[in-house]
């Protein structure tokens, strides 16, 4: 027996773990990665050489990173925690060290800027932060203070060792906001009691002893980083804009405050807004510079300088950008010009931006700049004096929300032409002609293809480039080259070629609330030339439900001439009907918060299409809040009527997701041979949703997780089953006739992944057509579990052509993996005990833990940053799934879950395949000759 | 416990219906007798159909239209009862067609969840499809075949409990089986002493030959 047995698992070994990985020379041949940082909130550029290239970044997303200046890609990054946690408070950056506080003050780190390197790390005590700076002295920088809400830290530089620590005196009135170092060893911190008095206490560098402490009225001021900057020798310069005038206030000296009205200066504020300063500070050992930047409206700034407390006008700028400057490294801003900068016209539109200027002085004294903008849109650009752009990061595509894999027109002429075809055609000799004149184009565009393939082939291979822009996106033979539409969070759109990661085209909606939900559908096709293919994007405000439609072309991005309809109510649900208008675009039906359907493209033939069909016509709604899933028919008059509902008491459990099937999924076999030669048919019912409920008691001994599957037409329970001692978060996959869910076991303390299939039985019930109001008997269910060694971030399902190739669970691990995990581990068919039927079956002995195969890595070194969501799209191979994970990086691969069956391999031997075929094809031929002759000898005889 | 008490933790709901041309209006089909506890059951009394509901419901099949059912959410657990309070219904539907070229045959299912809360109903008719078949007897039409169940959640298999203890089982036979407890080597002694020899063999060679036999000799070997 365990000679058999040990037969049997090296057969399962050959069987099923073929090395699949990629090899050496194939790395980055099918993939590649893209890494972002997300929207800058802190930028310095280094400036200890003048030849330094790197800008320091750190991000909204939590991403500390440098990037080179002159190319835009990565030296290094380092990826916090997501949330608050990794949030970063603050950057400081003195020569090679880059100092961050992160976590609302909970951590203190600094690293080495050269490499990237830590070189300490320090965890603060609690207590919200407010504010840090470095502190110099005798020209050095030796330490850096930490200003938290009631106490002061001062730590060294070089290692991160606490210096001294002090309570901050009356922390319960004053809101202490500020903290400031003019670099003569002693420390500023900066209190607020709002309209009543600004607390300034001086502490000694050295001990930490208050040295000083003062009150000055300001009954006016509320918040000291908005409308104050320190300027020049420690004088600290507030704007008030409901008296309009400056206020100052020398640190060092003074008890009051000396009001300077713009009006004496001959300034005047636009209406409506707040007037705000910048001033720099070029090194924190040194005071800061006397000449400072006066907002006075969204386009209007001006240089001034404080000399001696008088208020010197310096220069004028207006109008310059709408924009917020952030200066670095500068010993003289009076010779800044801020309208050489130009950003505006540099970057050709109008936006909202944040300028992080770098101005300096060329060996000829005169002043250059590097400027790096961040606009509204998340876009990163580099600019170099005079308005060049050296390089722009899209910054939007760290947050890629939902995203569709299109296919590429036939050739890019055809495309081209597509808008002149747009318009219906009436007459028979009309459309004649545009039928000839659409085929002559396409001979045209065919003629044009075989001459550059000729001349290709006559040029040396290394030369021919292989560049991919919008002119000449051409489906290739496998269909293996797709445009990815990505949607972002800031509302951008984006088309990336997904063989190459170019961008091809970008498309800002500049009117995407906050906190909206997208939903992408592909209309309509390339395939049905030459209308244009044509993608909505469904852009939601979670609030209000209220809804707009962006109709574009995927292919080209540009916005579509049909005008979408106006949504005044807002909408519950959106479907993708498999019907089609005359134009070949599919509809789209949007249900509105009055249960009333309205119907885009809403054309005559749609609604007629729409009369004919509305008694088949079901569709759901899930309110997780009330825990209600309904279900609803389509009336004739484009009413509907509640047909079912389920109420799931939100006191014991809550939805938590609701997983359907993909629409555009082909199973190929109805049902699986058994061992003994029978089939075992599969339930595949297309309206089948996955409802996963998570127990409102969460307790670990009474926590839970539900899984109910349920008919959307007809609100049928088609199986329900409780996950006892587990808890969310929950990955749902649903697919053919199986549902595979991951959870945590909180009785076990591990991942567990479960999977549910459904199946007839021995005989189908109606094996032409599934209709859910004709499936009276329910199906058999099968469940196992299994225990996964890590936790995950998403998971999907490979999808190819025609459904024939096996299919693989393509897992995102935390760790920044991709796992494409076989299904067959995933089966509730795998036995306890091994018998002679299971083994002719194939199937995988039952083991409770699932291991994690290195090989099965598909991005192998290439980890992806926080991966949120995985895309899988069928390719013209049916072996071939192309794949896409996205996060903070995008990564795009081809996957091959049964090997490329349908593929020759790349060393394939041409050669002597034709050769064997010649020879043969030659000795039948002189065989058949001699035959002849023998026979005819033989005849003689 | 109390064989009384159990029988009397039981409570009635009415289950209604619906086959109207246009807005559902729900009427008494029968009531439902649920029995609350460990192990809750169901029953059924209903009313036949009337002359009038008969030539109704055909009706409504005629057009293709629903034949709706509704049952009031409740729980089934004793304790809940008294929070028990009729704040809305669950329905389910079939097609009319259905329900008359099944003579009434149908099959009705309650599920409750974890807590014992009815969250859905369903309803299917035996056989499902329309045919359109006609159905001259009116008797046909009369009484109700119905197969009622009620259903909670099952426990889905988190439990690699079962597993590890069939693996028990299974070393613990192999304990009783002093056939299996051979050690390795008394089992393949036959493969290994040839193996073995073998290799002593090509040793010798190799010390004798030495050089570029001896590798060749090795090779072989291994």
């Amino acid at each position: 027996a365990m000679a058999k047995l040990i037969l049997l698992l090296l057969k399962l070994c050959i069987l099923f773990f073929v090395v699949d990985a990629v090899f050496e020379d194939q790395v980055g041949k099918f993939d590649w990665r893209q890494q972002y940082v997300g929207k800058v909130r802190f930028s310095h550029f280094d400036t200890q050489l003048q030849s330094s290239k790197k800008v320091l970044v750190a991000t909204e997303s939590n991403v500390f990173a440098a990037l080179n200046s002159r190319t835009g890609e990565l030296f290094w990054r380092h990826v916090d925690k997501i949330g608050p946690e990794g949030n970063i408070d603050a950057l400081l950056h003195h020569a090679q060290d880059a100092v961050l506080v992160v976590g609302n003050g909970r951590m203190l780190r600094s690293w080495d800027v050269n490499v990237g390197g830590l070189n300490w790390e320090m965890l603060l005590d609690t207590g919200s932060f407010r504010s840090a700076c470095l502190v110099g002295q005798q020209g050095t920088v030796k330490h850096v203070a930490v200003l938290k809400k009631t106490v002061i830290s001062v730590h060294y530089l070089s290692n991160g060792h606490q210096k001294w620590v002090e309570n901050l005196p009356e922390s319960e009135t004053v809101d202490y906001q500020t903290v400031y170092s003019g670099g003569n060893g002693q420390v500023f911190v900066l209190g607020i009691v709002p309209h009543s008095h600004i607390t300034i206490v001086v502490y000694s560098m050295e001990d930490g002893e208050i040295i000083k402490q003062v009150s000055v009225e300001a009954p006016w001021l509320s918040n000291i980083p908005a409308s104050c900057a320190v300027v020049g020798q420690g004088t600290l310069m507030c704007v008030d804009s409901t008296t309009m005038s400056l206020n100052t206030l020398d640190l060092h000296q003074q008890l009051q405050m000396t009001q300077i009205p713009l009006q004496s200066l001959g300034l005047e504020v636009d209406p409506d807004f707040h007037p705000s300063l910048v001033s720099h500070q070029p090194n924190p050992a040194q005071k800061p510079l006397s000449e400072f930047f006066l907002q006075l409206g969204p386009e209007r700034y001006l240089l001034l300088q404080l000399n001696n407390g008088q208020i010197v006008t310096l220069r004028d700028f207006k109008p310059v950008c709408n924009c917020f400057f952030i200066f670095h490294f500068l010993k003289d801003l009076s010779q800044i010009n801020l309208a050489q900068l130009q950003p505006k016209a540099t970057l050709g539109r109008e936006v909202k931006l944040t300028l992080h200027v770098q101005a300096f002085l060329k060996k000829d004294d005169s002043v250059g700049y590097r400027v790096m903008v961040q606009t509204e849109d998340h876009t990163l650009t580099f600019i170099q004096q005079p308005g060049r752009v050296m390089w722009t990061r899209e910054e939007a595509l760290s947050d890629v929300v939902t995203m569709e894999m299109v296919d590429l027109p036939l050739t890019g002429t055809q495309a081209e032409l597509e808008g002149e075809f747009g318009k219906k055609a009436d007459g028979l000799l009309p459309m004649v002609l545009k039928r000839l004149s659409s085929q002559l184009i396409m001979l045209q565009a065919w003629i044009a293809h075989l001459w550059k393939l000729f001349y290709d082939a006559r040029k040396p291979r290394s030369q021919v480039k292989n560049e991919v822009s919008i002119e000449n996106l051409s489906r290739d033979e496998f269909n293996l080259q797709k445009m990815m539409v990505m949607v972002t969070s800031s509302g951008k759109l984006f088309g990336i070629d997904s063989k190459t990661g170019g961008i091809l085209w970008k498309h800002y909606l500049d009117n995407v609330p906050k906190n909206a939900a997208f939903k992408l559908m592909v209309q309509r096709t390339t395939a049905h030339f030459p209308h244009p293919p044509q993608c909505t994007l469904l852009i939601k405000d979670k609030d209000t439900g209220l809804a707009t439609l962006h109709v574009f072309n995927p292919i080209f991005g540009r916005k579509s001439q049909v005008t979408p309809p106006a949504l005044p109510q807002p909408i519950l649900q959106s479907l993708l009907l498999p019907l089609m208008d005359q134009d070949y675009a599919k509809v789209l039906l949007l249900v509105d918060n009055q249960y009333k359907v309205s119907a885009f493209p809403s054309t005559k033939n749609v609604l007629q299409q729409l009369q004919e069909t509305a008694s088949s016509i079901f569709f759901f709604l899930v309110d997780s809040s009330q825990g209600r899933l309904s279900g609803y028919r389509l009336r004739t008059d484009l009413s509907t009527e509640q047909v079912w509902e389920v109420v799931i008491p939100t006191e014991v459990q809550k939805i938590v997701s609701v997983k359907g099937k993909r629409p555009n999924e082909h199973v190929h076999s109805q049902g699986r041979v058994m061992g003994d030669r029978s089939v075992l048919y599969k339930y595949l019912n297309p309206n089948l949703l996955a409802v996963v409920t998570e127990s409102t008691d969460v307790h670990q001994e009474r926590s839970f997780i539900g899984i109910l599957l349920i008919d959307g037409v007809t609100g049928r329970i088609i199986h329900e089953a409780v996950q006892r001692k587990a808890r969310g978060p929950v990955h749902v996959v649903h697919s053919e006739n199986w549902v595979v869910y991951e959870y945590w076991s909180t009785k076990s303390r591990r991942n567990e992944f479960s999977v549910i299939e459904l199946y007839e039985g021995m005989e189908l019930y109606n094996s032409t057509v599934f209709s859910s109001l004709d499936r009276p008997h329910a199906p058999q269910v099968l469940q196992q579990s299994y225990i996964f060694p890590s936790s995950i971030s998403t998971m999907e399902a490979t999808l190819t052509e025609k459904g024939i190739t096996s299919r693989h669970l393509l897992i995102g691990l935390p760790s920044g993996g991709i796992l494409s995990l076989p299904k067959m581990f995933l089966d509730p068919r795998r036995p306890e005990i091994i018998s002679e039927q299971s083994r002719e079956e194939n199937l995988i002995p039952y083991s409770p833990e699932l291991i994690i195969r290195t090989e099965w890595f598909i991005n192998y070194n290439q980890t992806v940053g926080r991966v949120r969501g995985i895309h899988t799209a069928p390719s013209g191979l049916e072996s071939t799934c192309l794949v896409v994970a996205y996060g903070l990086d995008i990564y795009q691969t081809r996957v091959y879950p049964s090997k490329q069956f349908d593929v020759l391999k790349d060393d394939y031997d041409y050669m002597l395949i034709s050769s064997v075929l010649f020879a043969l094809f030659f000795a039948t031929m002189i065989s058949k000759r001699l035959a002849e002759v023998k026979l005819l000898n033989r005849a003689w005889r | 416990g109390d064989p009384l008490e159990a029988e009397l933790s039981g409570f009635s709901v009415p289950l209604e219906h619906s086959f109207e041309l246009d807005v559902a209006k729900f009427q008494s089909r029968g009531s439902l007798l649920l029995k609350t506890g460990r192990e809750p059951s169901v029953s059924l009394t209903q009313n036949q159909l009337s002359e009038d509901d008969r030539s109704k419901l055909k009706e409504v099949a005629a057009v293709d239209g629903l034949y709706r059912i509704r049952v009031p959410r409740v729980s089934l657990q004793a304790d809940r009862q008294t929070e028990w309070q009729m704040d809305g219904y669950l329905t389910a539907f079939v097609r009319a067609c259905a329900m008359v070229e099944s003579h009434l045959s149908d099959v009705i299912t309650l599920h409750t969840d974890v807590s014992g809360y009815l969250i859905g109903v369903s309803i299917v008719t035996l056989p499902g499809a329309c045919r359109g078949a006609e159905v001259e007897d009116e008797v046909d039409l009369e009484v109700y075949n119905t197969t009622l169940s009620i259903m909670a959640p099952v426990n889905a298999p988190p439990e690699t409990a079962l597993f590890l203890e069939r693996m028990e089982q299974e070393s613990e036979k192999k304990g009783k089986n002093p056939q299996e407890q051979k050690s390795f080597f008394a089992k393949y002694w036959m493969y290994i002493v040839p193996l073995v020899l073998f290799l002593m063999m090509s040793g010798a060679q190799d010390q004798s030959g030495g050089g570029a036999g001896g590798g060749a000799a090795n090779g072989g070997g291994r």
